[in-house]
């Protein structure tokens, strides 16, 4: 049980159990459509993001990740959240074109590296309530 | 959070003074300029879009929705690959609907008022933003091109917010825009590497792995290298590092606009990466996941093939024997540097070879290799890393004159002593 606060670079409600990465992930390149990570390379390729809340140190690679991720949520392969130790202006982008075009919202929230291990450790569905100001994630 | 001071020009935008399209626009570039901490923002004087490549109905459900809005750009934009060859459509080898949705992409986009150059290297045409110019481009070895090469300024800018920017004109002052963003955050030392490894375009996509690798989304710094390097080794080590890290910017001092000296972009207590030969001979290892020296496949040109590289492999093509005609060889690049390398004979002599030149897309993201080809050898370090993920083949990284003698023997063949050096 817990609560941490972050702060909100989408906003949005979601629950899902945590599905953290150890390495950071290009949605584009290293994600499929159907939600599941195809980077030869990532240490948890071929796991599922479809409504997890993701929890990576922080995106890399494409600037294609922002398309890629609309139409995961678009299509419903998405995570159910996504939460980051910095924030990334191309999965927002991704997250803001659902919303405009489709009324989905995913949010996105940004950790402290203390928090960020808090909740990596964690076991269990969690829920991210990420408002306007800042963003809270119940734990357990 | 710092306040965001919009602009008269701005307001007047937000209340749909310039079309619904703007509006929307620039709310979407309003709500980044939130995210990014921007206290204001800056008009770009030209844009590169990256979103007219087909990633599914939501890219293209926002590029007809900008149209339905009255869209259109308000600078001069170029457009990045698509998921088609236009020119040669048989070469692609998607579904019908992928094809249909893909050809609807690119004409949504041209409908707006960008240009269709279909170059995820628009600084190879004959427009390049000046040093110190804001632009807003997106594609990620664009942007590090941009930055770096360039000396310009764009932030690492993705699908839609591209487009937006061209639309409105504007983007958040944030990130790569501001000079306190553009030190280096880690250095890497090469000057133990040899002359004749740094003469290769492969080794640039070796080092910059590592720099991304090392640097995250940070700005890499490299000492140690002759002031000889090529554009096309820098494009090869930017593509390589915007792919395994986030870099959107890097300096090579004594060689970049912004690295006279060290000391411009660096701290004095930087503290350095050595890179000797055993690591660049790792990550190569690394970006290599063919096993033993089979070989279907040869892909260069990602990014696209420029002219000077076309005139290298021309000069090596030449005087010798063509592909082995068990190796599918392919060349991309624009339809611009295409059109030059034609009436200079270069692509005649790369045709002649064996080879298949593909312009308006790229090799390791849409079905052009032909089916059953596993294993492919490149010179580019972003392709080695993207496409067995993208498209299910192994790879083999290695120079450009390693790649053109396995493909006429049929298999791979090193030049060890280079990787040794």
């Amino acid at each position: 049980m817990g609560e941490l606060t972050g702060r909100t670079v989408f906003p949005g409600e979601a629950t899902g159990e945590p599905l953290v990465l150890d390495a950071p992930l290009s949605f584009w390149g290293g994600t499929d459509l159907s939600g599941r990570i195809v980077d030869e390379h990532h240490p948890q390729r071929g796991a599922t993001l479809t409504g997890r809340v993701l929890v990576l140190p922080r995106a890399r690679g494409s600037s294609s990740s922002s398309s890629v991720l609309a139409e995961q949520i678009r299509s419903g392969t998405a995570p159910a959240a996504l939460v980051l130790t910095e924030p990334d202006a191309i999965l927002m982008l991704g997250a803001w074109v659902a919303a405009e075009l489709y009324e989905l919202r995913l949010p996105i929230v940004v950790l402290t590296p203390q928090d960020y291990a808090r909740l990596a450790a964690c076991r269990g569905p969690v829920r991210v309530s990420a408002g306007p100001e800042n963003a809270v994630i119940r734990l357990g | 959070m710092a306040d965001l001071e919009l602009s008269e020009e701005d307001e007047a935008m937000l209340a749909g003074d310039h079309g619904e399209a703007a509006k929307l626009c620039l709310r979407m570039v309003i709500a980044l300029a939130r995210v990014r901490g921007a206290t204001r923002l800056l008009t770009v004087e030209s844009a590169h879009v990256d979103g007219c490549l087909y990633h599914g109905q939501a890219g293209l459900d926002f590029v007809e929705r900008l149209g339905e809005l009255g869209g259109r750009v308000a600078v001069p934009t170029t457009l990045n690959v698509g998921s088609l060859d236009l020119r040669h459509p048989d070469l692609v080898h998607a579904d019908a609907e992928t094809t249909a949705n893909a050809r609807r992409l690119m004409a949504g986009y041209t409908a707006l008022g960008c240009k269709p150059t279909w170059t995820c290297a628009p600084y190879q045409l004959t427009h390049r933003p000046a040093f110190g110019t804001h632009v807003a481009w997106a594609e990620s070895n664009a942007i590090v091109f941009a930055n770096s090469v360039l000396g310009a300024r764009t932030d690492r800018y993705g699908d839609f917010l591209d487009i937006g920017a061209a639309i409105t004109g504007r983007v958040p002052d944030a990130g790569l825009h501001r000079d306190v963003h553009r030190h280096a955050t880690i250095r890497l030392d090469c000057a133990g590497l040899s002359r004749r490894l740094l003469g290769e375009d492969a080794a640039w996509g070796v080092l910059g792995h590592l720099a991304g690798r090392l640097a995250g989304s940070g700005v890499p710094v490299l000492t140690g290298v002759p002031a000889t390097v090529t554009e096309d080794q820098l494009k090869a080590f930017g593509a390589a590092a915007a792919s395994s890290g986030g870099v959107g910017l890097f300096h090579v001092v004594g060689v970049t606009p912004e690295a006279p000296e060290l000391a411009a972009v660096a701290s004095p207590d930087l503290v350095p990466h050595v890179v000797d030969a055993d690591r660049v001979r790792a990550i190569r290892d690394e970006l290599t996941t063919a096993h033993g020296t089979d070989l279907d496949a040869l892909c260069l040109g990602t990014p696209h093939f420029s002219l000077t590289e076309f005139e290298r492999l021309a000069g090596l093509l030449a005087d010798g024997a063509p592909f082995h005609h068990t190796v599918s060889a392919y060349v991309t690049t624009s339809r611009a540097v295409l059109a030059e390398a034609d009436r200079l004979g270069y692509a005649e002599t790369v045709r002649s070879a064996g080879a298949r030149i593909v312009v308006d897309t790229c090799t390791y993201l849409t079905p052009i290799l032909d089916a059953g080809l596993r294993t492919a050898m490149t010179n580019s370090g972003k392709w080695a890393w993207y496409a067995p993920g993208n498209i299910g083949v192994d790879v083999a990284l290695g120079s450009l004159a390693e790649c053109v003698a396995s493909a006429r023997a049929g298999r791979i063949v090193r030049d060890e002593a280079l990787w040794a050096s």
